[in-house]
C-alpha cells in the first residue's frame, strides 16, 4: 500500500516563496535577452503569465523548468538556487513541466507515455500505476487511456500533456500555453482543474487569453520585453484600465492600458 | 532508531470512538496509521472485536461503491511494449540502429565478396566499426531527431545516466554483430575493431558534453569518413595513416584515448543535465 501522507509533505517548509527571482537574465541565441532582469516572487496559488507574444514568456518558463541555464541574476525555486546547482535531479523531481509545443512518441498509448514520464520523473516504482491513473482520471482521458497517442485530437493531446505534468505531484508547475487547442467545455473543466490544484502547488500558467486569467488564476503577472511589467490580483488588473483604453472587457482594458504605459505594446499589432 | 508504536489502549479507544480524545492525539495516530503496517493490523483486530458497527458500516459503503467501482474498470493489462524496453531504448533510435545492423553487414559482404581489393588491402569491416555506434548515439540524445527531447530534458533522469543507458543499449546491438563479422571473416583481432569502437563512441560523449551529443557523433562520423573515402576515391587505396591507426601495434594509442575520453566524460558528468 502506498502512503497516503509523505514525508515531504508534513516537513516545514524552509522557504518563504516557491519561485523568487531577482535581476534574472535569461538568454536565448547568442545576443537577444528573452528575460531581461526580472525580479519575481510566486508563492501557493494559479498564476497567469500574460504577454504580448514575443514578451519571453516561454523562456522564462523554460528557464523555471531548468532546461534554460539563466545567463545571470539569481532564480531560486523550492529554496534550492538553480544557478550552483551540479546536480538537478533532487529539484527536477518536484516540478512539472508542459512545453509549449511538446513532442512525443506517436505509438505509445496515453498510458505509456505518462508511464515513461512518471519513470522519467523518478516516481517510486510501486506508485507508479496508481499515479498514472489518477493524473489520466484528472484530465478526463480515462476512457482514452490504452488508444495510442496518435488517434487523439489536438485536445486530447494537451491534456495526455498535462496528465504527464501533475504526474509527480510536482510542487511547482508549469504550463506553457495549455489551453491552445482545447474547446470550450474542456476549458471551462481545465480552469476548474487549476484552481484545485493552486490550493497547494505554484502553478504558473503563461497564456495570452485575457479571460482564462480571470477565470482560474489567483494571481496575475504582466511580462512585457523582458521585464515585470505588473503583479497582482486579477481586479487590479481591470482597475487598471479605463474607459479611454482599447479592449472589449475591464481586463482588456487593464492590459492594454499598462502595457502602453509601460511603452512596450508591440507595433500596430 | 527504535520505531514508536501506538499502545494497544489508544488504538482501542480509537476503534470504538466512545472515549473523547484530543484533536493532536487523533491526528498523529491517523499519521502513524498510514505508514505502519503493524499497527493497522491491530486496529483491524480491534474494529472487529469491538466495534462491529463500524465494519459494518463499512461494507455498507462498499457495496454502495461497488457499482462504480466496477463501472471505472481495470486497466487493461494488455501491453504493447514492455516498460523495460523503453527505459534504454527510445522509438527513435529502433531505425538508427537498424540502419548500424544493414551496414554491418553490407560490409561483412563486402568482405566477402572480394576481400581487400576495393579498398586496398584494408577489411570494411575494421575500417566501418570505429564510427558504426556513433549512428545510434546520435539519436540517443537529439534535439532535433527526438520528439520528446524538451519533456525528457526538464525530467529528473535527464543527464549522463539517462545518456549512458541508451549508450549501452546502442552497443549491445552494434558489438554482437560486429563479434559475429569479425569472427566469420577472421581477418582482424577482436580488439582492432572494439578499441577503436570504444574510443569513439566515448569522445562522442565526451565532446557532447560542450557541443550536443548529435552534433559531436556527427562530426567524428563526418571525419572519419572523410579521412577514409576522399583519399581512397582519389588514390584507389586506403590512406596509410588509417591503415596504420587501425593495426594490430597501435591498439594502445586507442586505449588511450578510450581512457581519457571516459576521463573527460567523468570530470564533466553535471554538464549532460543541462544540455
Amino acid at each position: 500500500m502506498v502512503p497516503m501522507t509523505r514525508a515531504a509533505e508534513t516537513a516545514p517548509k524552509t522557504y518563504g516563496w516557491e519561485i523568487r527571482a531577482s535581476d534574472l537574465r535569461v538568454r536565448v541565441g547568442r545576443k537577444k535577452l528573452a528575460v531581461d532582469g526580472l525580479d519575481l516572487s510566486l508563492g501557493l496559488g494559479t498564476h497567469g503569465l500574460l504577454g504580448p507574444n514575443g514578451a519571453g514568456k516561454t523562456s522564462l518558463i523554460r528557464a523555471l523548468a531548468t532546461v534554460l541555464r539563466p545567463a545571470g541574476g539569481e532564480l531560486e525555486l523550492l529554496g534550492t538556487s538553480v544557478a550552483g546547482l551540479g546536480d538537478h535531479r533532487a529539484l527536477r523531481r518536484r516540478i512539472g513541466y508542459l512545453p509549449q509545443d511538446f513532442g512525443y512518441y506517436k505509438r505509445f498509448t496515453v498510458r505509456e507515455f505518462v508511464e515513461y514520464m512518471a519513470w522519467l520523473k523518478e516516481v517510486p516504482k510501486a506508485a507508479v500505476p496508481a499515479a498514472v491513473q489518477r493524473a489520466v482520471e484528472r484530465v478526463g482521458l480515462a476512457d482514452r487511456a490504452d488508444h495510442r497517442m496518435k488517434t487523439l485530437s489536438g485536445g486530447m493531446v494537451r491534456r495526455a500533456g498535462i496528465a504527464q505534468a501533475i504526474v509527480n505531484d510536482p510542487e511547482v508547475l508549469l504550463l506553457d500555453e495549455p489551453t491552445a487547442g482545447l474547446d470550450p467545455a474542456q476549458r471551462l473543466r481545465f480552469r476548474e482543474l487549476l484552481q484545485e490544484l493552486g490550493r497547494d502547488t505554484c502553478v504558473v500558467v503563461s497564456t495570452h487569453l485575457v479571460e482564462d486569467v480571470a477565470a482560474a488564476c489567483s494571481d496575475v503577472v504582466l511580462f512585457a520585453e523582458g521585464r515585470l511589467v505588473f503583479q497582482g490580483t486579477p481586479d487590479d488588473l481591470a482597475a487598471a484600465g479605463g474607459a479611454e483604453h482599447p479592449g472589449d472587457s475591464p481586463l482588456e482594458r487593464g492590459y492594454s492600458a499598462l502595457l502602453q504605459d509601460s511603452g512596450r505594446t508591440g507595433g500596430n499589432w | 532508531m527504535r520505531e514508536e508504536h501506538a499502545s494497544r489502549r489508544l488504538i482501542d479507544d480509537y476503534a470504538r470512538g466512545d472515549v473523547p480524545m484530543a484533536a493532536d492525539t487523533v491526528w498523529a495516530l491517523e499519521a502513524h496509521l498510514e505508514n505502519c503496517a503493524s499497527c493497522r493490523s491491530l486496529l483491524a483486530a480491534s474494529v472487529a472485536a469491538g466495534a462491529p458497527e463500524v465494519g459494518a458500516l463499512l461494507d455498507t459503503v462498499l457495496a454502495s461503491l461497488e457499482p462504480q467501482l466496477d463501472a471505472a474498470g481495470e486497466p487493461s493489462a494488455r501491453r504493447r511494449r514492455p516498460r523495460w524496453v523503453s527505459a534504454w531504448l527510445t522509438p527513435v533510435m529502433a531505425p538508427w540502429l537498424a540502419m548500424t545492423a544493414a551496414v554491418t553487414l553490407a560490409a561483412l559482404l563486402l568482405d566477402a565478396v572480394a576481400p581487400g581489393t576495393p579498398l586496398g588491402g584494408a577489411s570494411p569491416v575494421s575500417l566501418v566499426a570505429p564510427v558504426l555506434p556513433l549512428f545510434g548515439v546520435a539519436a540517443a540524445w537529439s534535439r532535433v531527431l527526438d520528439p520528446a527531447y524538451e519533456l525528457t530534458a526538464s525530467t529528473a533522469r535527464a543527464g549522463l545516466p539517462l545518456l549512458l543507458r541508451r549508450t549501452t543499449a546502442v552497443l549491445a546491438v552494434v558489438l554482437p554483430g560486429l563479434l559475429l563479422t569479425g569472427w566469420l571473416t577472421g581477418t582482424t583481432t577482436a580488439a582492432q575493431w572494439l578499441l577503436p569502437s570504444l574510443a569513439f563512441t566515448s569522445t562522442a560523449l565526451a565532446l557532447g558534453s560542450v557541443i550536443g551529443v548529435t552534433r559531436a557523433a556527427a562530426g567524428l562520423g563526418a571525419a572519419w569518413g572523410i579521412a577514409v573515402l576522399v583519399p581512397t576515391g582519389l588514390t584507389g587505396h586506403v590512406p596509410l595513416a588509417v591503415r596504420l591507426a587501425l593495426e594490430a601495434d597501435r591498439m594502445p594509442a586507442w586505449a588511450v584515448l578510450l581512457l581519457l575520453a571516459v576521463g573527460a566524460v567523468i570530470a564533466r558528468r553535471n554538464a549532460y543535465s543541462t544540455l
